[in-house]
């Protein structure tokens, strides 16, 4: 797909917008509007920043694209759509340009539309059972759902309209979050709105979790993540950073000595999987999440000002297919790498990445080696990372889950020149909560277990997001957050 | 933010602080280390040993070696100053018990402050400690007095003979091991070079023998792998697994290379002074 400005984008949409009439649409004529694309940064540009590369609707885009909502009575979308937001109704409201009760619906299910519209994978949810999708054929033409919730939730911080939301009067009962991602944030979130008084323990210096330490500036400006959290400081929630639980203090102790009535955990992903090949110590192997954090928390990014230093490549191979390793190579590359491989061992099909980052990166000049997968990394004298080797691989009989398993090609090894590899292939979960906390029960992967309600097997004590479901999403780790507080709020009100 | 409460020279570029960290004090155990990073919007977070606790007052005290940017910045600020941010107790505890053979501990360089609360552990927990520190030369020896106090015998070695025996600490180890009362324990904590010679040294005679790895960290909460090292045939997190480990099992040089991982460009920028950190001298 070719590049367009926005300018043009948004021209296109101005000679359109006058001639529709959001009262009286027909399916017919909603059908005929243009999908809106986003506008972006020029790939030629935005490759050597870090500043966000999707620039948001115009108001007439956003306009347009909420037209193209169907408004059907049995609205699929919602299903799709974790926190099963009200997608007609916010829709229709940003049709009509009204929105701020476009917000309002939003927000009574979700309370961090600005990252969700940013991030969530709609193409697997919302949009995968969105109608229009499904009349065209292509899930990528169902309404972008997102992109519209991006804009009305940026639409009430541009313009100052951010509700401190009504707090319940004090309800006497203290309750503790651990980590502030996006689960602990809306936890935390939920449970002020009860009338609790609420504290956050983050072990970082900074609040966020992966939305500030994982997702680049890119792809989701801090700042946006920065008024979030001071929405819930002006709500009276208390957070306090660098406090890790289990090791500045005890998860018991804080139901014990410091009188928590519950505890909600929501201590993310942990430590980065590597995949057992030879040279994956050698200098010049970073984790994801280690390349990631130095660029993103700590801005190594920033040189000059930064006092992080991160590892200056010329060729870098990102070993993955999620949006992580979309992150990690585009952030290479955005560092100065000048050639920056993907290597995945599948097609393009079977990428667990967004559509839209892959889409970008191909933009940005990322270079995609799909049926291929490193066997060895390969060291100079030093130990530093000179080369990998890898072998090719072709589509197989088709396994389990109907997908058709790449089968390597004997033989095939060939050698890439590289100075720097970044395997992004997910995270085992953290383990110092259950290290410290022997009656936690965990299951094999390490993950703390709950049960339908959220509670971990310790009384008083639920858990969340990514500590309990694996790598997931925001959206996903949101609802767990949300549905954690029903169950506390429950058992308080006892 | 946690304000420094006193500071001393403890030689050259060394520097001493005691800082208010209450919840710390209380929780910390011989062996953990805290992550402190200066600045928090282009800091770095930076590893460094809690050398000592005041459950009372509720301070730690930390000793460290101005050797680049952050020690360097850390090194500037005076008491009554505040830390941006500090975080810990980290890594497990060293493992402490009763040795029926005297326990010996080596320390090399800054490495005898992390030392330090282990000798005091280990002579607590009833052991016969022996302690063996060593500097390049007499300015630079730390904690001399502070060693002695929880040791039953303490041998001093300097590079250049200017303060106790001209020797390695390898070589009253290796003594140590030879005569007729070896050791139980052998912990090395200096730098990487050391500890492997330590280990080296031991590794004929059986003894184990703890060191304790100081690779570059990021957070320090096991979450970015950076920490990693190969200890026998697996990968281990310094961080959370560590800081400590079997010294006979530890693949030194592949650790001593990935402490280098940014040498060259640290160096480099500090050099042609283009960094603008200003602290870098
Ligand atoms: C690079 C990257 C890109 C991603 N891209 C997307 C995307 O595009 N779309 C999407 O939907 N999802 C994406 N994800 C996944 C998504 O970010 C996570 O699923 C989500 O952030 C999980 O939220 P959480 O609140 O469970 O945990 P986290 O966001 O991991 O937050 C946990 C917090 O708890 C803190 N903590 C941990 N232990 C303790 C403790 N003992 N005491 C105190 N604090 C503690 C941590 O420091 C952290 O701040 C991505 C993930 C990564 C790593
Ligand atoms: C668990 C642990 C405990 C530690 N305890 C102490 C302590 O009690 N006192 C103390 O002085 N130091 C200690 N260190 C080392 C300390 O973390 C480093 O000296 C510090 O990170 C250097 O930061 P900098 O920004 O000042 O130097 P940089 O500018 O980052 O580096 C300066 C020079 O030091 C080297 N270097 C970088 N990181 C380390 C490292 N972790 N170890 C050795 N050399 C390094 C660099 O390659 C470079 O040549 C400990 C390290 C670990 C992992
Ligand atoms: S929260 Fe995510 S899944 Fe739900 S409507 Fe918004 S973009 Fe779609
Ligand atoms: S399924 Fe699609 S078209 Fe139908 S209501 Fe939802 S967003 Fe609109
Ligand atoms: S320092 Fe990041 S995992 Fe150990």
């Amino acid at each position: 797909m070719q590049y367009i400005s926005p300018e043009e984008l948004s021209s296109q949409a101005d000679k359109i917008i006058g001639t529709l009439n959001p009262e009286t649409l027909t399916p017919k004529e909603r059908r005929a509007i243009p999908l809106q694309e986003m506008p972006t940064q020029d790939p030629e540009v935005r490759r050597s920043n870090m500043e966000e590369v999707a620039l948001g609707y115009t108001e007439n885009q956003v306009k347009l694209e909420a037209m193209r909502c169907l408004q059907c009575k049995n609205a699929p979308c919602i299903q799709g759509c974790p926190v099963a937001i009200n997608i007609p109704a916010f829709l229709d409201s940003a049709a009509k340009g009204d929105f701020k009760s476009s917000i309002n619906i939003i927000k009574e299910s979700s309370s961090l539309p600005a990252i969700c519209g940013r991030v969530c994978p709609q193409e697997s949810q919302c949009m995968a059972t969105c109608t229009v999708g499904k009349a065209e054929k292509d899930i990528m033409r169902s309404v972008q759902i997102g992109r519209v919730e991006r804009f009305v939730a940026d639409w009430e911080r541009d313009n100052n309209q951010i509700d401190i939301p009504q707090v319940a009067p004090e309800s006497g009962k203290k309750v503790a979050i651990v980590g502030s991602g996006p689960s602990g944030l809306t936890a935390a979130f939920d449970l002020r709105k009860a009338g609790h008084d609420v504290t956050i323990y983050e072990a970082f210096h900074k609040n966020g979790g992966v939305t500030v330490y994982g997702i680049p500036e890119f792809r989701l400006p801090k700042a946006i993540v920065e008024i979030e959290i001071e929405t819930l400081v002006k709500m009276g929630v208390k957070i306090i950073t660098n406090f890790m639980v289990g090791k500045t203090r005890k998860l018991k102790d804080l139901l014990t000595i410091d009188g928590f009535d519950a505890i909600y955990i929501a201590a993310g992903a942990g430590l980065p999987k590597f995949m057992g090949i030879e040279g994956e110590n050698l200098v010049g192997v970073f984790s994801a999440n280690e390349y990631l954090t130095r660029s993103n928390l700590m801005k190594a990014y920033d040189f000059g000002k930064a006092r992080t230093p991160i590892y200056k490549s010329r060729k870098v191979a990102v070993f993955g297919g999620g949006n992580v390793a979309m992150d990690a190579a585009r952030t290479a590359k955005r560092i100065g790498a000048e050639e920056v491989h993907v290597i995945y061992r599948r097609t393009e099909k079977e990428m667990p990445a967004r559509v839209e980052e892959v889409h970008h990166a191909k933009e940005e000049g990322i270079i995609f080696d799909f049926l291929t997968n490193p066997v060895r990394i390969l060291g100079d004298e030093n130990g530093r990372v000179n080369a990998i080797e890898c072998l090719k691989y072709e589509l197989g009989e088709p396994d389990d889950s109907g997908r058709r398993r790449p089968v390597p090609i004997k033989g095939s090894e060939f050698i890439i020149e590289v100075d720097a590899c970044i395997p992004s292939l997910g995270n085992n979960a953290n383990p110092v909560l259950s290290n410290t906390t022997p009656d936690l029960e965990i299951n094999k992967w390490g993950n703390i277990v709950v049960d339908e309600t959220g509670k971990t097997s310790i009384d008083k004590v639920y858990a969340g997001g990514d500590i309990v479901l694996g790598a997931a999403t925001v959206i996903l780790a949101m609802g767990q957050g949300r549905d954690a507080a029903v169950s506390i709020n429950k058992i308080l009100s006892k | 933010m946690n304000k420094i409460i006193e500071k001393v020279k403890l030689s050259d570029d060394v520097f001493q602080m005691k800082i208010d960290a209450p919840l710390i004090a209380e929780e910390r155990k011989a062996g953990q280390f805290i992550v402190l990073l200066i600045d928090l919007e282009h800091g770095e977070r930076i590893p460094l040993t809690i050398a000592g606790a005041d459950k009372k007052n509720g301070t730690i005290t930390i000793i460290f070696q101005a050797v680049g940017d952050t020690t360097r910045l850390l090194a500037k600020k005076e008491e009554g100053d505040y830390i941006e941010s500090l975080l810990g107790p980290l890594g497990t505890p060293t493992h402490i018990q009763k040795y029926d053979k005297p326990v010996v501990c080596v320390g090399g360089g800054i490495g005898v402050a992390p030392l330090r609360p282990i000798v005091q552990a280990f002579k607590e927990a009833g052991n016969e400690v022996i302690s063996i520190i060593g500097a390049r030369t007499k300015e630079l020896l730390i904690l001399e007095d502070e060693i002695n106090r929880y040791s039953n015998k303490v041998i001093v070695c300097t590079d250049d003979g200017s303060y106790g025996r001209k020797d390695l600490v390898t070589a009253p180890l290796k003594e140590i091991c030879e005569s007729d009362n070896p050791p139980g324990e052998v912990i090395a904590i200096g730098p990487p070079i050391m500890m492997k010679f330590c280990a080296l040294t031991t590794k004929p005679f059986n003894v184990h023998t703890t060191v304790s790895l100081n690779t570059i960290m990021v957070d320090g909460t096991g979450m970015c792998g950076g920490c990693r090292v190969t200890v026998g045939d697996d990968v281990k997190f310094v961080c959370v697994d560590g800081p400590e480990f079997d010294g006979h099992k530890v693949d030194f040089e592949n650790m001593m290379n990935r402490l280098n991982t940014y040498k060259f460009q640290e160096d480099h920028e500090c050099n042609i002074g283009l960094d603008g950190k200003g602290a870098k001298k």
